[in-house]
C-alpha cells in the first residue's frame, strides 16, 4: 500500500487538500494530481528549469521539491499569470509574444515563472534589470528553440515598462545590449 | 490584403503562454495505465535470461512484457529508403530477444497504475547478459559495414593528378542530437468496442506512423487516429517511429485500457536518435590560381547499433550536398556506414550538411592559407554564379535530382562580408584583449566564415483542405505538424493571403490524421514550401468557389466581383456584398444556390506535388575568443546571412535562424555523446550533455535575403528551418583555427576545452604572447574601403 500524507496548499489562490506519497515531486503533484499541466518536466534533475514555479515567492525547480514540502505553502504556476483562463495575458506573457521569445513553448512556463519571481524581487529592492543581468538570469534555464535572445529582450522590456509605470528608475542598463541589437522597444 | 510577409504575432502563443498548450503528457484518459521501458545496461552481449517474475508481482503492476510476448519478427522499417541498398539485416527489433547492441536498447515493458510503481518494478527485472566486447569506434576493425556508397561525377583521378596544389584535412564530427526540451511521450487510448485506437504524442510524420502502426497491429489504418498535439521541439529526432511507438499502442490494445508512456531525460539521451558522428578525410585539387578542379571526401559514418527509419539519409545527404555552392568539375564522395554498439542514429536538423559544410569550409580555409590566397577570395573564385543557375549536379539524394534551382551566391557572400565589416567583426577579431587570461596567457581572437547551400521542400506531395464554416471561420486542415516552428501561423498567413481574409479568422489544424489523412508531415524544411503551397492552392480554390456562389447570390457576373476582407462583392457597389459566412451557409445542402449534383460546402482539397527540392543558401560569420590556457572558447558575435526566397513571416524566419545558431554552437563547442571502451554512455544527464545556455549564445546578427524566389512553387518560398545551424560547426572551427593561427585544421568537433588546449599547445601558444588571427590583421587594414571584402586570409 502507498503511504500517503495529507497536505494542503494554495495554487494560484485556490486551496487544495490532498494525500500524496512522501516521494511524489511537487511537479508531478501539480501536473497529475491537481491538473496544472502548464508546469512542464524537461529533465527531472534540476538543470533545465522548465518546471520552475513560484513557491512562497521564490522560484523553485518543482522536480526537486517534494509535494509534501509544499504543505501549507502558496504556489504560483503559469496558469496563474494571466487574469483568468481567457483573460488578458500578463505584461510579461505579452512581451514574450511580442519579442518572439517562444517557439515550441515547452520551456516557456519555466522562463515566465523564473522571470516573474525575479522581477518582483528586483522591484522590491527598487532595482531594474540590465541586459547583462537578464542574460545571467535566463542562463538559469534551458531553451532549445529560440537562442534566448527574444527571452532576454522580453524580460528586459517588461522590467523597463514596469519601472516606468511605477515611476522608478529605468536606467538599469542598456536595453538592447551589443552594438547589433536593436532596442527592445523597436521590435 | 497581403498577409504574406507580415510579422504577425503567432497563433500558437496565447495557449502556450497560458500553460494551456496540449503536449502529449498533458493528456490523460480514464483508467489509464503507465508504462516503463526496461533498457539494456550493457552495450553488447547475449541476453541469457530476462526474469520478470518479481517485477510482475510488484504492487500495482498489471503486466510485464518481453520480446517473447510480442508478435514474432517485428522490426521497424526504413522510411527514407535509398535506392539499391538493402538494410533489412540491420533493422531494430521492437524488444531485443537474444542479442543486445547498445546501452538503452529496450528489453521489456512494465505496465502498472502508477508511474512511480512502474519505475520501482522495472528495477526488479533481472537481466542476465553475457557481455562481449563492444565496437565504439567506427574506424576500428570489428564494426559491421551496413552500407557503402557514394556520389561521383567527373574524373577526380585526372584532376588530382594534374593539380598544381592538393590540400587535404581530416575532420571528425562529434555525436550529438536534437534534444527537444520535451522528452517523448505517448498515450494510446483503445476503444475495444469499435476496435479503434486513438494516439496522442506522435508527430512529424503522423500519417506514415499511423499506417506503419496499423500494418504492425493488423488493423485498418482508418481505425487509428493520431491526434494533433503540441510538441516540445522536433529537430528531426522527435516523431520518427521508435520501438515505443509500437509498444504503447500494442499494450493498450492488448490490455484494453489506455496506456501512457512519458520518457525521462536519462532515457531520452540513450534512446532517441543520435546523429552527426562522421569522420571526414577531405581533399581538394586546385590549379595555380586557386580554382578548384576536384574534390574528394572519404567518410566513415558511425550509425550506432541499428539502421532506423532514416536508413542512410544522413550520409546520403552528406555526399550529395558536399560540393555546396561551388563549381566542382570533378567530385567523388564515398561513405562507409558502420554499425557500432551505441545508440542508433537518424537525422538531426541540417543532417549531412552540418557535417559536410564543416569539412568543406574548414578545408577551404586551410587551402587558402596554403595557397596564399585570401580566404574569401578563394571562395569567391569558385562560387557558382547567377549565370550558371539552375545548376544541375549529376547526383541524386533522397531520390531526387540535385538541381540548384536559383540564386546569386557571390552576391550573398559579398553582402555577408560587407555586413560583418559594418558590424565591426574584423576589428573585434583583431583587438588584442587587455587583461591576462588564466595562467597569464592572453586571450586570442579569431574570425571565421563559411558558405553553404541548404535544401528544402522535399516532396513528393502535400495535401491541404480549406473549408469555411457557417460562422465565417476558415479552417485549414494541414498535413504538417506543430513542432514549435510556428506552422499554424505561417499557414494561416498563406491561406489568408489567397482567400482575402483576416488571418485571425483562420484556424489551422495540424498533425491530426482524421482531419488530414494525406499529410506528408513536417521535416526536411518542407512545411512552408510544400505544405504552404498546398494550402495556397486549396485556399485559392475556395476563393474561386466563393466567387461562383456569390455571383449566384448577388445575381452578378463573376468578373464583376472582388474578394476582400472576408467578403465578396460587386466592385464599386458597397451594398452588393456577401460575407464568407453567408456564402458558406449558401453552400449548405438543400440550399437554393446549389445546382443539382454540385457538392455542398464551401471547401476544397488540393494537392501540391513537386519532384525536386529547392535550395536556399547562406553564409555564417563568427568572432570567437579563445583562452589557450583553459581551452575555453567564447563566441562573441555571430552573423547569419540567408536567402529564403520569400519570408511568409520574417519574425519566424529570424527565430528559426537564431535558434539554429544556438544549437549549432552546442554541436561546435559543447555537446557530445561520448562512450567508454565498454560502450557505456558518458553523457546521460544535462550535466554531461551540455546544451548551451544564454551565457554561451551571443546575440545573433541576421541578414535575411529575399532576392531569389524559388521557381518551383507558387509562393516562391524556401525553407528556413536549417539555415541557422548548417554552417555553425564550420564557422566556429574556422574562427578557432584563425585565433590559434593553426597551419592545419582543428581535427575534431566539438571544440571542447581539452581539445582546444591541446591545439594551443601544439601551436606553441602555451605561455606565448598573443597571436592575432589573420582576419584580425586584415581587419586593421580596413574592410569598408575594400572593393570587396578581402577580410580573411593573408592580407
Amino acid at each position: 500500500m502507498k503511504h500517503t500524507h495529507a497536505i494542503s496548499l494554495t495554487v494560484n489562490g485556490r486551496r487544495h487538500e490532498l494525500a500524496v506519497e512522501a516521494r511524489r515531486t511537487l511537479a508531478d503533484m501539480l501536473r497529475y494530481d491537481l491538473g496544472y499541466t502548464g508546469t512542464h518536466l524537461g529533465c527531472e534533475h534540476g538543470i533545465c528549469g522548465a518546471c520552475t514555479v513560484i513557491l512562497d515567492g521564490s522560484p523553485v525547480r518543482a522536480c526537486l521539491v517534494f509535494g509534501v514540502q509544499a504543505d501549507g505553502a502558496s504556489v504560483r504556476t503559469v496558469e496563474g499569470l494571466a487574469e483568468g483562463p481567457d483573460g488578458e495575458l500578463s505584461d510579461l506573457q505579452q512581451a514574450f509574444s511580442d519579442h518572439h521569445a517562444l517557439q515550441c513553448g515547452f520551456c516557456t512556463p519555466g522562463f515566465l515563472m523564473l522571470a516573474e519571481a525575479y522581477l518582483a524581487e528586483e522591484a522590491e529592492r527598487g532595482r531594474t534589470l540590465s541586459e547583462e543581468r537578464a542574460r545571467e538570469l535566463v542562463a538559469s534555464n534551458l531553451c532549445r528553440c529560440t537562442g534566448y535572445q527574444g527571452i532576454i529582450e522580453a524580460i528586459v522590456a517588461t522590467a523597463t515598462a514596469r519601472a516606468r509605470r511605477s515611476g522608478g528608475p529605468v536606467d538599469g542598463g542598456p536595453v538592447g545590449g551589443g552594438a547589433s541589437s536593436e532596442p527592445a522597444d523597436d521590435r | 490584403m497581403n498577409a504574406i510577409g507580415a510579422r504577425l504575432p503567432r497563433k500558437e502563443d496565447p495557449r502556450l503562454l497560458r500553460g494551456r498548450g496540449r503536449f502529449g503528457d498533458d493528456i490523460s484518459a480514464p483508467g489509464q495505465l503507465w508504462a516503463r521501458v526496461v533498457r539494456s545496461p550493457a552495450a553488447h552481449g547475449r541476453l541469457r535470461s530476462l526474469d520478470v517474475d518479481l517485477s510482475a508481482k510488484a504492487p500495482g503492476i498489471t503486466a510485464v512484457v518481453t520480446a517473447a510476448d510480442l508478435p514474432p519478427g517485428l522490426v521497424i522499417p526504413v522510411r527514407l529508403a535509398a535506392a539499391d541498398l538493402d538494410l533489412s539485416a540491420y533493422l531494430q527489433p521492437i524488444l531485443a530477444a537474444d542479442t543486445v547492441r547498445y546501452v538503452g536498447e529496450p528489453l521489456a515493458v512494465v505496465v502498472g497504475d502508477d508511474p512511480y510503481a512502474c519505475e520501482d518494478a522495472a528495477e526488479l527485472v533481472e537481466i542476465d547478459i553475457a557481455e562481449v566486447s563492444a565496437v565504439t569506434d567506427a574506424r576500428a576493425a570489428g564494426g559491421t559495414v551496413a552500407a557503402e556508397f557514394g556520389a561521383a561525377y567527373g574524373d577526380t583521378e585526372a584532376a588530382f593528378g594534374a593539380a598544381r596544389h592538393v590540400v587535404g584535412i581530416e575532420l571528425a564530427i562529434g555525436r550529438h542530437t536534437g534534444v527537444p526540451l520535451e522528452p517523448r511521450c505517448l498515450l494510446a487510448v483503445p476503444d475495444p468496442g469499435a476496435g479503434s485506437l486513438e494516439i496522442f504524442g506522435m508527430t512529424k510524420v503522423p500519417v506514415w506512423n499511423r499506417d506503419l502502426l496499423a500494418s504492425m497491429l493488423g488493423l485498418d489504418e482508418t481505425l487509428i487516429r493520431v491526434h494533433g498535439v503540441d510538441a516540445g521541439g522536433g529537430f528531426g529526432v522527435r516523431g520518427e517511429f521508435y520501438p515505443e511507438d509500437f509498444l504503447i499502442p500494442w499494450l493498450a490494445v492488448r490490455l484494453g485500457r489506455p496506456v501512457k508512456w512519458a520518457e525521462d531525460r536519462a532515457e531520452h539521451l540513450v534512446a532517441v536518435n543520435h546523429s552527426r558522428q562522421q569522420y571526414h578525410r577531405i581533399s581538394a585539387a586546385f590549379d595555380a590560381d586557386g580554382t578548384i578542379t576536384g574534390l574528394e571526401d572519404d567518410i566513415v559514418h558511425d550509425n550506432g547499433a541499428y539502421c532506423r527509419t532514416h536508413g542512410v539519409a544522413v550520409p546520403d545527404l552528406t555526399v550529395a550536398m558536399l560540393p555546396g555552392p561551388y563549381r566542382i568539375p570533378a567530385y567523388r564522395g564515398r561513405v562507409r556506414v558502420v554499425l557500432t554498439n551505441k545508440t542508433p542514429c537518424g537525422t538531426y536538423r541540417a543532417p549531412g550538411r552540418f557535417e559536410g559544410t564543416a569539412a568543406r569550409e574548414h578545408l577551404l580555409d586551410v587551402a587558402a592559407d596554403q595557397l596564399g590566397i585570401d580566404r574569401i577570395a578563394l571562395r569567391e573564385r569558385n562560387l557558382l554564379t547567377r549565370d550558371e543557375m539552375p545548376h544541375r549536379r549529376p547526383i541524386t539524394t533522397l531520390r531526387t535530382d540535385v538541381i540548384l534551382d536559383t540564386g546569386d551566391y557571390p552576391a550573398l557572400l559579398t553582402a555577408t562580408a560587407r555586413e560583418a565589416g559594418r558590424l565591426g567583426y574584423p576589428t573585434l577579431a583583431g583587438a588584442r584583449t587587455a587583461g591576462p587570461a588564466t595562467g597569464r596567457r592572453p586571450l586570442l581572437r579569431g574570425f571565421g566564415l563559411a558558405m553553404f547551400v541548404e535544401k528544402s521542400g522535399l516532396g513528393p506531395q502535400e495535401t491541404a483542405d480549406v473549408l469555411v464554416s457557417k460562422s465565417g471561420a476558415v479552417h485549414v486542415l494541414a498535413g504538417g505538424t506543430s513542432l514549435g516552428q510556428g506552422i499554424q501561423t505561417a499557414l494561416a498567413q498563406i491561406a489568408a493571403d489567397a482567400l482575402g481574409a483576416d488571418p485571425r479568422v483562420i484556424h489551422v489544424t495540424t498533425g491530426d490524421t482524421a482531419a488530414q489523412p494525406f499529410g506528408g508531415g513536417s521535416w526536411a524544411s518542407r512545411s512552408t514550401v510544400v505544405g504552404g503551397s498546398a494550402v495556397h492552392l486549396a485556399a485559392t480554390a475556395v476563393r474561386e468557389r466563393a466567387v461562383v456562389l456569390a455571383a449566384r447570390m448577388l445575381e452578378a457576373a463573376e468578373e464583376d466581383l472582388e474578394v476582400r476582407d472576408g467578403w465578396v462583392g460587386v466592385r464599386g457597389d458597397p451594398c452588393a456584398r456577401v460575407t464568407l459566412a453567408e456564402i458558406a451557409r449558401a453552400a449548405e445542402p438543400a440550399s437554393r444556390y446549389l445546382r443539382p449534383g454540385e457538392p455542398a460546402g464551401l471547401s476544397a482539397r488540393r494537392r501540391f506535388e513537386v519532384s525536386h527540392m529547392t535550395y536556399p543558401y547562406g553564409a555564417h560569420a563568427a568572432v570567437v575568443e579563445v583562452d589557450p590556457g583553459t581551452g575555453q572558447v567564447r563566441v562573441l558575435r555571430y552573423l547569419v546571412a540567408y536567402e529564403v526566397g520569400r519570408a511568409v513571416n520574417p519574425m519566424l524566419v529570424e527565430g528559426q535562424l537564431r535558434g539554429g545558431v544556438a544549437q549549432g554552437i552546442g554541436g561546435a563547442l559543447f555537446e557530445e555523446f561520448s562512450y567508454d571502451d565498454s560502450g557505456q554512455p558518458q553523457a546521460v544527464t544535462f550535466i554531461e550533455y551540455r546544451i548551451p545556455t544564454a551565457a554561451e549564445v551571443p546575440p545573433v546578427d541576421l541578414l535575411v535575403s529575399q532576392d531569389a524566389p524559388a521557381p518551383g512553387n507558387p509562393l516562391g518560398v524556401m525553407g528556413a528551418g536549417e539555415g541557422g545551424i548548417n554552417a555553425v560547426g564550420a564557422a566556429v572551427a574556422n574562427a578557432v583555427r584563425d585565433a590559434l593561427g593553426l597551419a592545419g585544421g582543428v581535427g575534431q568537433l566539438p571544440l571542447t576545452p581539452a581539445r582546444v588546449r591541446r591545439l594551443a599547445e601544439q601551436a606553441g601558444l602555451a605561455g606565448q604572447a598573443g597571436h592575432v588571427g589573420q582576419a584580425g590583421l586584415a581587419g586593421h587594414v580596413g574592410l569598408a574601403g575594400l572593393a570587396g571584402h578581402a577580410m580573411g586570409g593573408a592580407a
